[in-house]
């Protein structure tokens, strides 16, 4: 600590090129801290996936239909006891960018599905009774105002209704939690019946059907049964786990990872240069007060560890700086990617790298300025 | 009893395939409490001796001891040691932190010490009182003249009480009045704290303070000449 003021001094001898390196490594860190937020909420979407469940969708298309009258077949393939199934809805409130997570389901099927989803049997049951019935989950309902007892009205990106209207109204009869997978609680549920009649194209449909198994240990030959059970006929399937799922959906976008992994590398390599070329310039202008520490009786390696504690600072103060902004950021992409957020691994491992830049960094310089010679270092002056 | 004694002290360097003689066979003492004035020209080995005196640089061949101690036996870390608690340093161009207040810079070498930090403030204090400037302890070196930069440093290189004082060029970027005010306190911690002061000088009145002159030519020490200090 009582070395404090010194270092604190030598880090804004120049305090342009210290706030011009501050805002650059500030910068990478707060790109770091979004994509790898956005990263780690796709993550997070697969590592809360559950191993009971099973999905059954199209092996061509994610997208193309299937019968719905599937399900009885699914339901009797050993090792099933029970299924249910979804249709993409599209839906958007108002305007096309606020982008809405809505399904038409069998809500009762669906909810027996997923007991992270917490919803009353009452509640459940005025959704099933009522035609045009809808509930939603806790953050949509933060997020819109919404609450039980509104008319909402939701217009479909895909879905035309017999009328000509892509206007589909709902009553909100209930609102619900989730314990799992925090996209859900972002997301609309209504009635599949509602959905079917009143739809122009494909009616009797699904677009995936969700199967759960008594023994997660049996899930590759239970899936192999399901798709063997559709083989050869027009709609063959590919049954995946929850977790496969889900990474196949993801991969629609592209390997985020890779994708993330390489502008970040990118983005750190480039600041590697940037940051050593101002770390090395620095050292080179204080040659002459590195002999003077020396000359006063600080140690080769006290002036390594005064320099390398200076690099040390500026990276991981910028670094934290950085991920604090990508934190309040977050707040503004919520509408796009729901579970973005900064976990405590994602955190660690900015620090972690903010510390290997800072190393990295100045090893270079700081070892030019440990072999330095004392009466070479005065001469400089 | 010398506090200093050179035996022999021979120095070069090699520039490319040349080989330059610095210093040939120098043998010097220097008592306790003496304050001895280095002249000589250009490039005749005064301030490389100073550097081999204050542990700052290592001879060719020879032996260098001060206070008991063979400085030019010891490793790298022991001699840095060695000059935290033995030798306080005042240069032509002060040497001051440029970015910490005079306080801050007079601390420095007190940060080596287990001090902890109202000792040190309190060393620091009585070091600035001493050398007239207390009511300049906040201001950086930009904020100050050359003599009061020069007594800043005057006051690090006594803050750690050192053995020895070694000045090189003292004077050297100062007026005529400041450079007499600063020589008048040099004798003055020569005379009154009985300091052993080893001073490089080209300025004749500088000199004219110090107890014993030596000269140096061409990397030998041609003549030496006791005086009595000035005024």
């Amino acid at each position: 600590m009582k070395y404090l003021p010194l270092i604190w001094a030598g880090l804004w001898r120049k305090r342009t090129r210290t706030v011009f390196t501050l805002l650059s490594v500030m910068t990478a860190f707060l790109l770091f801290g979004m994509l790898q937020g956005v990263n780690s909420a796709f993550t997070q979407s697969v590592r809360s996936a559950n191993i009971n469940r099973l999905y059954v969708a199209s092996k061509f298309s994610m997208i193309e239909p299937l019968p719905l009258a599937m399900l009885q077949r699914i339901e009797q393939v050993p090792g099933v006891t029970g299924a249910t199934y979804g249709v993409w809805f599209g839906g958007y409130y108002r305007e096309r960018k606020n982008f809405l997570l809505s399904y038409p389901v069998d809500v009762r099927r669906y909810f027996d599905m997923f007991p992270e989803m917490q919803i009353s049997k009452e509640t459940l049951e005025t959704l099933a009774t009522t035609r045009t019935g809808a509930v939603i989950g806790v953050e949509l309902a933060k997020k819109y105002d919404w609450k039980v007892g509104d008319e909402i009205t939701i217009p479909s990106g895909i879905w035309t209704k017999a009328d000509g209207s892509r206007e589909w109204t709902f009553d909100i009869v209930g609102i619900f939690n989730d314990t799992g997978d925090s996209s859900r609680s972002n997301s609309l549920f209504f009635n599949y019946a509602y959905f079917d009649e009143a739809r122009t194209i494909t009616p009797g449909t699904v677009a995936w059907f969700i199967v759960r198994i008594a023994d997660p240990a049996q899930s590759v030959k239970i899936a192999e049964a399901i798709d063997a059970t559709f083989a050869n006929s027009p709609q063959e399937t590919q049954t995946q786990n929850e977790k496969e799922y889900a990474q196949a959906y993801f991969k629609q976008f592209g390997d985020i990872n890779l994708i993330v992994s390489a502008i970040i590398g990118a983005v750190f390599f480039a600041l590697l240069f940037l940051t050593g070329n101002a770390m090395m310039q620095s050292v080179r202008e204080r040659i002459p007060e590195i002999a003077i520490m020396k000359t006063l009786g600080l140690s080769d390696l006290g002036v390594v560890g005064l320099l390398t504690a200076e690099a040390l600072i500026l990276c991981l103060g910028a670094a934290a700086i950085g991920m604090t902004l990508a934190y309040f950021m977050f707040g503004l992409i919520k509408s796009m990617v729901y579970a973005a957020g900064m976990p405590g691994d994602v955190i660690l491992m900015g620090f972690g790298c903010a510390t290997i830049l800072a190393i990295v960094t100045i090893l270079p310089p700081a070892w030019r300025a440990k072999q330095l010679s004392i009466v070479d270092g005065l001469r400089k002056r | 009893m010398s506090v200093v004694s050179l035996r022999n002290v021979v120095k070069h360097y090699t520039r490319g395939k040349e080989r330059v003689e610095v210093l040939h066979s120098i043998n010097l003492d220097i008592a306790p409490g003496e304050f001895l004035a280095l002249m000589g020209p250009s490039g005749s080995g005064k301030t490389t001796l100073l550097n081999l005196i204050g542990g700052l640089d290592r001879p060719s061949a020879g032996e260098v001891t001060v206070g008991g101690e063979r400085v030019d036996a010891l490793s790298g870390g022991q001699l840095s040691k060695w000059r935290a608690r033995h030798v306080g340093f005042i240069f032509q161009f002060y040497n001051l932190m440029p970015m910490l207040s005079a306080e801050r810079n007079v601390e420095l070498p007190l940060l080596l010490t287990p001090l902890n930090s109202a000792q040190r403030m309190s060393n620091v204090a009585a070091a600035l009182e001493l050398v007239g400037l207390a009511d300049r302890a906040k201001h950086k070196p930009g904020e100050l003249s050359g003599g009061q930069q020069q007594r800043v440093a005057i006051a690090r290189a006594l803050i750690s009480d050192p053995t020895l004082l070694v000045c090189d060029e003292p004077t050297g970027d100062l007026d005529r009045e400041t450079a007499e005010e600063i020589m008048g306190l040099l004798q003055m911690l020569n005379k009154q704290q009985g300091k052993t002061i080893i001073m490089v000088t080209h300025d004749p009145k500088a000199a004219a303070y110090a107890s014993r002159q030596v000269h140096m030519d061409k990397g030998r020490l041609v003549e030496g000449e006791a005086r009595t200090a000035a005024a």
